[in-house]
């Protein structure tokens, strides 16, 4: 390739990155306007004086602390008991016989394909006989398992080689110890995929907690944020400030760990 | 040789099977039997057949929203196919950065929807937003965006002096925003998608057929496209599963969710008005049965096709 078409490809491929990275400016540039100078137009491209205070404002505004909690709680919870399920069934899956083991395993598949909006009212219908309508249980409880994960895990723990778990039996290693001693040691990578995927799901679900909670309370920080955006409708540095905080985190991990975060979306899909 | 019965297997998934059976398929089934009845909040359960059926098909709403999502999902999916295959194929090249491009056209991706709703309801707002201020500076007037509930095709047919009315209109200027934001935020996921396909064209096959005179379209029409046609058709249906479920856009950028004049009342958010918003539960799910065939379709299409492909390889 010559000199030429390699800075016609750049001249390009930058294009293409402003225009992806022109909302993130600003969304920033924004964020640090006063409300004043946002509402000129044409608009400046960079404020004249950055008045961080925004961020502070937005963020006593509306309960953001407690969305925030709520969120890790959701997070940690769902990820925790994905963890125990999952290892369990993805074992079960891979390594043990039973009957109609194949047959459940499809099942699990087939669930994994139906979309959130099929089950979305019925799913209402029985978290609120449970009782557990705006409760932990009904953020946590109905995702603490992931088909997904399973699969993955399955798929994993089926190339460990068969040598490992014969020596393990002769050692006299019940499943449960197989498990934890030599398979999951074994996983590391796939179970930092499993939990990042999971970070990233739950930070950004937004459909669920919306229809699940109804008190502030319990708001998430998407549905907080979601709230916070119809209460000020019209306070757009304030609005821009909120956004720029609850993605951060997520962009943060996004730049630590990229290549499990693009690898989990590029193999289970996007998921709103 | 009897084998001895082994429990352990059942016990292990036993967690998971629990939770799918009743957070999962319980549901599932509940749905079916919920579209047979006359399910508000309140008062009582009566069973009326196929009447929830009968009253979507001549609910004008639905037909709506069925439109818009056609229309949604027609701009969406095969624009951010080829605009991705474009990207993929130079950042295919032998050149410097090319994963501090990938990482930077991915960033949209790992953002939550809300928040890029709450930024581009801003970036498109008809007085201060920063795309009028864009056209204004190419001299061009700007347009009214989420609130102008024109057709598209309204608009660039009018000058001929074509008519067109409905579902022949195309998707509102209103949702003609949505679909732009929808490109831009599924378009780093579908870059990396492609380039892994693209990476997949052996070298000798670009070589060969150089020596036969191929260049430029010509090889990629000839020699790429056939090879990379799986990661497409993958592409497209996952795609077109995404694009089908949006809701997050309606519910956060449209005043009133689902305008101006319904134009952007996606099938999504029309289940979760009827549902959530007037508590016709019975009725709301004759339309996720609705929903659930068209998706379905999808994945058998894609199912059968990936199992077309294993068996040719």
């Amino acid at each position: 390739m010559n000199k030429s078409a390699r800075t016609a490809i750049h001249i390009l491929l930058i294009l293409g990155a402003l225009w992806m990275l022109l909302p993130f400016f600003w969304m920033v540039s924004t964020s640090l306007k006063t409300q004043v100078e946002a509402l000129q137009f044409p608009p400046n491209l960079f404020p004249e004086t950055w008045k961080f205070l925004n961020y502070i404002q937005a963020f006593r505004q509306v309960d953001f602390s407690r969305y925030f909690l709520n969120t890790i709680i959701m997070t940690l919870g769902t990820t925790l008991l994905v963890f125990v399920t999952s290892t369990l069934a993805a074992y079960a899956f891979a390594r043990l016989q039973f009957f109609g083991r194949d047959t459940l395993f499809t099942l699990f598949l087939a669930m994994m394909m139906i979309p959130m909006p099929v089950y979305l009212v019925p799913s209402y219908v029985i978290l609120s006989r449970f009782g557990w309508i705006d409760t932990f249980f009904a953020l946590i409880v109905p995702w603490s398992v992931n088909i997904f994960s399973v699969f993955l895990l399955r798929q994993h723990f089926k190339t460990i080689p068969q040598e490992l778990f014969d020596a393990a039996k002769i050692d006299g290693l019940n499943h449960l110890q197989i498990l934890k001693n030599i398979v999951l040691p074994l996983s590391k990578a796939v179970l930092i995929t499993v939990g990042i995927f999971q970070i990233a799901t739950n930070w950004n679900s937004f459909l669920w907690p919306l229809i699940v909670t109804h008190s502030d309370a319990m708001r998430t920080i998407q549905t907080g944020l979601a709230y916070f955006a119809q209460a000020e409708s019209t306070n757009y540095p304030l609005l821009c400030a909120a956004s720029t905080f609850t993605t951060m985190p997520l962009i943060v991990l996004y730049v630590f760990v990229q290549r499990q975060i693009t690898e989990s979306y590029a193999r289970t899909g996007l998921k709103e | 040789m009897r084998r001895r019965v082994d429990l352990s297997g059942y016990l292990f998934i036993l967690p998971a099977l629990l939770v799918i059976a009743i957070f999962r398929l319980y549901p599932i089934l509940q749905a079916i039997r919920m579209s047979l009845f006359n399910w508000g909040i309140a008062g009582p359960l009566t069973f009326i057949g196929l009447k929830n059926f009968a009253r979507l098909f001549i609910d004008p709403k639905f037909y709506e929203s069925i439109g818009n999502t056609f229309w949604y999902v027609l701009f969406v999916v095969p624009l951010t196919i080829i605009i991705s295959l474009f990207f993929a194929s130079l950042l295919n090249q032998k050149i410097k950065g090319r994963s501090a491009y990938r990482t930077l056209y991915f960033l949209p991706v790992v953002t939550s929807i809300v928040a890029i709703s709450v930024v581009w309801k801003w970036i498109f707002n008809p007085d201060r937003g920063i795309f009028n201020a864009a056209l204004n500076l190419f001299g061009l007037s700007g347009l009214k965006w989420l609130n102008d509930s024109r057709g598209v095709f309204e608009i660039l047919l009018a000058p001929l002096n074509i008519q067109v009315a409905g579902f022949f209109t195309g998707p509102s200027i209103a949702l003609l925003a949505l679909i732009i934001m929808a490109i831009w935020h599924n378009l780093g996921y579908c870059i990396i998608i492609s380039l892994a396909g693209l990476q997949n064209v052996p070298a000798q096959y670009y070589e060969a057929a150089r020596i036969d005179g191929a260049r430029g379209w010509k090889l990629f029409r000839h020699v790429t496209l056939p090879i990379i046609s799986p990661t497409i058709f993958y592409l497209l249906v996952t795609q077109s599963i995404i694009a089908f479920n949006t809701f997050t856009p309606v519910y956060v950028m449209t005043q009133p969710p689902g305008g101006p004049l319904g134009t952007t009342s996606l099938v999504v958010y029309y289940l979760y008005e009827q549902s959530f918003r007037l508590w016709n539960l019975g009725y709301a799910n004759a339309i996720a049965f609705v929903i659930f065939i068209i998706i379905f379709s999808l994945t058998q299409l894609q199912k059968r096709f990936l199992e077309q492909r294993v068996y040719y390889e």
